[in-house]
């Protein structure tokens, strides 16, 4: 046995108890790192970053799952200050089985890939998808794990559009794939042409628009403007920035980033009191021990040291666990279609910075509660120990 | 001059703005080898001289020395590591850490040295064999009896080779079966391994196992040679 066996030896002498602690923390810092993820995601703007300042987003003034009309794109993009619209659709997508989802967006090639210029392809790949009715493209992370190759028909079902003849299995030309620069975007591109005439709602709608305009100065007011195109109309409809867009889609939630803060404070002022309670018992119930262990001959010292150490450990282990399943949780969430348009998998450096401030979290807080029983056993004496 | 020198002590409790006074310029001299038991009522302050000498409590006054180690000029943590080399303590109520193994408690002391881990656990193991607890070396306290406990406990005593062995009632709690047993094996400890016994006892027949007999009162001390019954 060795100091640091002993010390072990001590944190699970209660095992139910330092169990019971471990769980709430561990479900503590699990929630950490998986909503502060996601809430530095907010925060910053990882989704769009400075290429969403001069790019506008317009929907359906009263829901984002109503369609607009597509004669929108040509209308917006005579207006002074619009450089390019692009328009996509949700096609509600998955790849053999309906839960693996799969983000698909029928989309316009051209004007697509002008504005979106953080996805990476090449011209030859770019060619054949704008050459393929049937063609489809797809980033880079999807085909290589679905171990597609270009030239593959791949099917892609879909939850909401059957074909003519009321099949819901497409079938698409697997043309070439993209590198996102950047997270957040990257769903699966269909030539909306193709879709359009083959769908059968028929022809004419868009799920919503990207404008890209000359000058982000601009944007409030040509959002403005085109909000009052369609005011009357029977399709109205709502602009904003595109980092803008993703927080109101989000805020239908309520403020996300506030609410986070406000859970992660309560949580951690309950596993405060927790791990304090649990300490505290710890060292009462071992007054006596801890004479003996003085009168044996361990100074004040380290013996102060062991109970910092075991306050340590009660809350940096299960940090531990927390930090790594929580990770994983977003990694995996992230990964799988829907949830990943809106929820992406933060960037790996959001992810560590997380991970490294909940460790130094579950650091400090085991500091904190160690330090009162660490220093009254450093003080308490021996006489006044042996009578308790 | 003696191995246990105690000049001039005086020992004094402060509770609040009253004084307790324990000892009162108590004088004590033994030789190494010595097998002391001491006597006295309850709350004579046996337990505070046997603190004193074993350099748990500094007296109020006066010195203690004890193996040419003057305790009263000690720091704390001095005073922490003289007594882990040079003294074993065995309690009333064996204070065996209850989520150790015996083996690991007896281990404990060894922690505190320089000995690396097979080396600690052979010696923890001899100092088993020496209380005849081998075989017990991987059970719990809340698995053993009373007298083994305190075999246990005399066991971690002598696990780091001390001079001087301080037991306060040790046979206190115990069956007088039990308690012959652990007089047995103090007897021998100090006899066969020439350690330096000082026992505190209730028991007149456990004081008949020690070479010197004190008497404490009232924070005096009287000598009566050879043990004598008087209850
Ligand atoms: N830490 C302390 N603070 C105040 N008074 C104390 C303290 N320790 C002991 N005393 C007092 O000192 C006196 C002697 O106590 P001590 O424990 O030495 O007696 P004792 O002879 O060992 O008694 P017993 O046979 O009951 O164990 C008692 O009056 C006790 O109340
Ligand atoms: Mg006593």
């Amino acid at each position: 046995m060795t100091s640091v066996g002993f010390v072990w030896k001590n944190l699970y002498r209660k095992k139910t108890r330092t169990f019971l602690t471990f769980f709430c923390l561990f479900i503590a810092f699990l929630l950490y790192v998986a909503l502060g993820s996601i809430a530095v995601v907010f925060s910053i703007d990882t989704v769009s970053g400075e290429l969403g300042a001069n790019r506008l987003q317009t929907s359906a003034k009263y829901s984002m799952i109503d369609d607009i009309p597509k004669r929108y794109v040509d209308e917006i993009t005579q207006l002074d200050g619009v450089e390019v619209v692009t328009h996509m659709t949700w096609f509600g997508g998955y790849y053999q089985e309906p839960s693996n989802m799969l983000v698909t967006f029928p989309v316009d090639p051209s004007t697509y890939f002008r504005i979106y210029r953080e996805l990476e392809i090449s011209d030859e790949h770019l060619t054949a998808f704008l050459e393929t009715r049937r063609g489809m493209v797809a980033p880079i992370e999807t085909v290589e794990r679905y171990q597609w190759k270009v030239g593959d028909i791949i099917p892609i079902g879909s939850q909401i559009y059957a074909q003519k003849d009321g099949n819901r299995i497409w079938e698409f030309e697997l043309v070439g794939f993209y590198t996102p620069q950047q997270e957040g975007m990257s769903a699966v591109l269909l030539q909306y042409d193709y879709f359009e005439e083959a769908n059968a709602f028929g022809p004419g709608a868009v799920g919503w628009l990207t404008i890209e305009i000359s000058d982000p100065q601009l944007a409030p007011e040509l959002a403005q403007k085109i909000d009052s195109m369609y005011i009357n109309s029977s399709d109205p409809v709502r602009t904003a920035t595109e980092s803008e867009s993703n927080r109101q889609f989000l805020a239908q939630y309520g403020n996300i980033t506030l609410m986070m803060s406000g859970i992660l404070l309560a949580v951690f002022f309950t596993i405060l009191l927790v791990c304090a309670n649990t300490m505290a018992q710890a060292f009462r119930e071992r007054i006596a021990e801890l004479g003996v262990l003085k009168t044996i001959g361990f100074n004040d010292y380290k013996l102060g040291m062991w109970m910092l150490s075991e306050a340590i450990l009660l809350s940096v282990l299960p940090a531990i666990f927390g930090v790594l399943v929580g990770m994983g949780l977003l990694i995996a969430v992230g990964s799988t279609g829907a949830a990943a348009m809106f929820i992406p998998t933060p960037p790996m450096s959001v992810l560590l910075s997380t991970a490294v401030s909940s460790l130094a979290l579950a650091g400090a807080l085991g500091v904190l509660v160690g330090a009162i029983p660490a220093l009254s056993t450093t003080r308490m004496s021996i006489v006044d120990a042996m009578h308790a | 001059m003696a191995f246990i020198e105690l000049t001039r002590v005086v020992k004094n409790y402060e509770k609040g703005s009253e004084v307790v006074h324990v000892l009162q310029d108590l004088n004590l001299s033994l030789h190494e080898g010595d097998f002391l038991a001491l006597m006295g009522p309850s709350g004579s302050g046996k337990s505070t001289l046997l603190n004193l000498i074993g350099g748990i409590d500094q007296p109020t006054a006066g010195s203690v020395l004890v193996d040419g180690a003057n305790l009263g000029n000690m720091s704390g943590s001095q005073l922490a590591k003289w007594r882990s080399e040079t003294i074993g303590f065995v309690f009333q109520f064996y204070n065996l850490l209850p989520f150790l193994t015996a083996e690991r408690n007896v281990e404990l002391p060894l922690l505190l040295t320089n000995l690396g881990g097979s080396q600690r656990k052979e010696n923890a193991l001899t100092a088993l064999r020496t209380v005849s607890l081998e075989d017990r070396a991987k059970h719990k306290p809340g698995e053993l009896s009373g007298g083994q406990q305190q075999r246990v406990a005399i066991a971690r005593a002598i696990v780091a080779d001390p001079k001087i062995l301080v037991c306060d009632e040790p046979t206190g709690d115990l069956d007088r079966q039990s308690a012959q047993e652990i007089l047995a094996l103090l007897e021998t400890l100090n006899e066969r391994f020439g350690k330096t016994v000082i026992m505190v006892t209730h028991d007149p027949l456990a004081a008949e196992h020690a070479k010197t007999v004190l008497h404490l009162d009232k924070g005096v001390l009287v000598e009566s040679g050879q043990a004598e019954v008087s209850a």
